[in-house]
């Protein structure tokens, strides 16, 4: 093998070029690495005046095939979606009814309990049964108590925490801000119910609720987000009705697609 | 006749014919219907409901400016990055850019079909990032590298048998065709893929100005963990997703169960407004949303056509179609199929390449009135027609009807045409269907009525 000694090569002309095309650009506009995000108030500037171009033509009014043209319609209050959606009885009796009836539909299990302290107690039974060795759960009013009782170890999702022991745990324990009667959703937040995962990576969810929470129907839940909240409201909201479910198969119904297989709401 | 209308010909001839489909499809929106029916009923009123829904996206529409920026301006107050993107190939390179930044090799997304409008999954394979569906439905068809067949049901057209093959053959793991045991397949291999992902993109069903959120419907909760789990969340939506405010929801996550799966609400319906906050101990650290115009700002401009971009993508216009139900959703070669495809795919991809999909309707108006915010779809079908043909007049279709023209305004020659149509109806027998026929192309498939032994015009002389 010859022994030679290798010299650099002069780059090629074209790089020159392209260094010398790049340096004239920056003088010309000097970015320090801007480009990006000038770009990108450039497109939201043009979509902004594209948009405000196309409205200078007013459309016709909706559900009217050749309507006349207008300007403005008013929106719905809560009380005209009150109007058309599902009715829901009035009584408190009937809301309770129709939640149950709801989660049966929907393959929850629902149980309206006598007392709070009955919440411990019922949970106790589902430990048993389905032999959890471990929980986890989030700190709050009622599920301090429960968990206290149960006297399994428990995994807090209120501070930072791995997800692959959530995930190993075989039942997620949370409160919720709300059970609407209307479609038998469970109201959850970020703040409410031990953050985003919890109340969907373990295979069970199981839901603790005071007879008070259960609300009629939706206008009043996100009446309630907005009063509860405000201008600061948790970074998720989710409105859970039944177990996760999938028809994807021949529209056939399987229950636990990703999330929880069995949910079950306890009802003080 | 542009690539995408012979293509079009060619995939309607084919499956129209096969009659295994037609039965699959039969029997998959057969069992919609009746579950879209029972719950439909439940509304006090249906009809007012779709009037409301129809004039709150009315109001959203012809106001975006206004609503677009007090959307965008709630995310940002809370530590949303957002992204602007006129086309398909700048949200690519956005969404790419984000993945290559966060030095990431896994991504796990949920169902979004603004994703595959922009065919965002090639672009990041292509850039060396793995990238799995997570919706059940998604993740089927991506195992055998097909398009959806349907904007709400993607796996629609497979049989559960199919399905045991595709997962035997690209993952191994089979057990049987039982719906149950193949799921717990997917959930099992998903599971992983979670746990590993760095990065999870969503689309997104709705965009609330008034708070700043996001919300996003689905079943399978999938949405929620790419949402909870990944380091980074990137949101990709359309403009046009926007109401006014939070409480529109409690009319129009209803509105879209109902007619998009006949359930009365999804199974999870969550509104993101920013990554994790402070006192939150979990939740992605950052948060992208993604807003894509890709030419919806041009349909906004044509006011006759505007409430097209009411759409929430239920796909209740594609279960009633007579067309979509024989034709298939994978011949219409758009991300959209179906009539609201017709409709939107010639502006959002250019008129005259796919002017041929306002033509694959029987203009019978199911659609418009399966729409739960009210789109005029037949009509807007027959305008893009008209669009189409003013722009480009067709020479054959001027002949046609200059042949046509006399024919039927003379009355000696129309008679002498009917009445020699049906001695000639005759003998039809002897060449039906082949192709000595005169009146082939229309009997190749189809019946011929007998023509009547009297018109409309004698029977009425002899009444009068």
């Amino acid at each position: 093998m010859p022994n030679e000694i290798r010299m650099p090569k002069p780059e090629p002309a074209w790089i020159r070029v392209l260094f010398a095309i790049r340096i004239a650009d920056f003088l010309r506009n000097p970015d320090f690495g801007l480009r990006i995000s000038n770009q990108c108030m450039t497109e939201r500037h043009s979509i902004f005046a594209r948009i405000r171009e196309a409205l200078t033509v007013p459309a016709p009014v909706p559900g009217h095939h050749a309507g006349a043209a207008r300007r403005s319609v008013t929106l719905p209050t809560p009380a005209d979606h009150r109007r058309v959606l599902p009715a829901v009885g009035s009584s408190d009796g009937e809301r309770v009814a129709l939640f149950a009836r709801n989660a049966a539909e929907l393959r929850a299990d629902f149980r309206l309990l006598e007392a709070p302290s009955e919440l411990a107690v019922e949970l106790q039974k589902l430990a048993a049964a389905e032999d959890w060795i471990r929980v986890a759960s989030h700190r709050g009013a009622l599920t301090d108590v429960a968990c206290r009782a149960l006297g399994l170890p428990v995994l807090l999702t209120d501070a930072p925490f791995d997800k692959v022991e959530l995930e190993q745990c075989p039942v997620g324990i949370s409160e919720c801000d709300a059970l609407i009667a209307q479609t038998g959703s469970v109201l959850v937040t970020s703040r409410s119910a031990g953050g985003r995962a919890l109340s969907v990576l373990p295979p069970h969810h199981v839901v603790l609720a005071r007879r008070d929470q259960l609300l009629a129907d939706l206008p009043e839940a996100f009446a309630l987000l907005k009063t509860r909240y405000g201008t600061d409201p948790p970074s998720m909201i989710s409105f859970i009705t039944g177990p996760s479910r999938t028809g994807d198969i021949e529209r056939i119904l399987v229950l636990g697609a990703h999330g929880p297989k069995k949910l079950t709401i306890l009802c003080a | 006749m542009s690539t995408a209308s012979v293509q079009f010909r060619e995939d309607a001839r084919r499956v129209t014919a096969d009659l295994r489909h037609r039965e699959i499809i039969n029997t998959a929106l057969n069992k919609y219907a009746v579950k879209r029916d029972e719950k439909k009923s439940l509304f006090q009123d249906y009809e007012g409901a779709r009037q409301l829904a129809a004039e709150t996206k009315w109001e959203a529409i012809n106001h975006l400016d206004r609503y677009l920026d007090q959307f965008v301006r709630g995310l940002e107050a809370r530590g949303t990055k957002v992204h602007w993107a006129t086309t398909g190939q700048q949200a690519r390179d956005i969404i790419v850019g984000i993945a290559k930044e966060k030095g990431v090799r896994s991504i796990v997304k949920s169902k979004a079909m603004t994703a595959e409008e922009i065919h965002l999954n090639g672009a990041l394979e292509k850039a060396g990032f793995e990238v799995v569906e997570s919706d059940l439905g998604e993740f089927i068809v991506q195992l055998r590298n097909e398009a959806p067949y349907h904007i709400v049901f993607p796996a629609m057209h497979l049989t559960r048998g199919e399905i045991r093959d595709t997962f035997q053959k690209k993952l191994g793991d089979a057990p049987s065709d039982n719906p149950e045991e193949l799921t717990l397949v997917a959930r099992r291999v998903l599971r992983q893929k979670y746990l590993q992902a760095d990065v999870g993109i969503t689309g997104a069903n709705f965009a609330v100005a008034e708070t700043g959120m996001i919300s996003v419907t689905e079943n399978e909760g999938n949405a929620r963990l790419t949402a909870a789990l990944p380091k980074t969340m990137i949101t990709l939506l359309g403009i046009e997703k926007v109401v006014p405010r939070l409480e529109d929801l409690a009319l129009f996550l209803p509105m879209l169960a109902t007619v998009g799966a006949g359930q009365l609400i999804s199974g999870y319906n969550t509104m993101y407004s920013g990554p994790r906050q402070p006192g939150e101990a979990d939740g992605p650290e950052e948060f992208h949303v993604v807003l894509l115009d890709n030419n919806r700002t041009a349909l906004l401009a044509d006011a006759e056509q505007r409430d097209s971009l009411h759409c929430i993508r239920c796909g209740s216009c594609l279960n009633v179609c007579p067309i979509y139900r024989n034709v298939g959703g994978h011949t219409y070669g758009t991300t959209y199929p179906g009539p609201i495809g017709g409709v939107i795919t010639p502006h959002l991809r250019g008129l005259q390449d796919w002017k041929h999909l306002s033509y694959a309707s029987s203009l019978c108006g199911a659609c418009s009135e399966a729409c739960p915010v009210k789109i005029d779809l037949h009509h807007h079908l027959l305008q893009n027609r008209r669009n189409a043909s003013v722009r480009k007049p067709s020479a054959w279709q001027k002949i046609a009807f200059k042949l046509f023209a006399p024919i039927a305004n003379g009355r000696i020659l129309w008679s002498l045409l009917t009445k020699g149509g049906r001695i000639g109806q005759v003998f039809h027998w002897l060449v039906k269907g082949t192709r000595l026929d005169p009146a082939y192309c229309w009997t190749r498939t189809r019946d011929l009525p007998p023509i009547a032994r009297q018109s409309f015009k004698e029977w009425w002389r002899k009444r009068q």
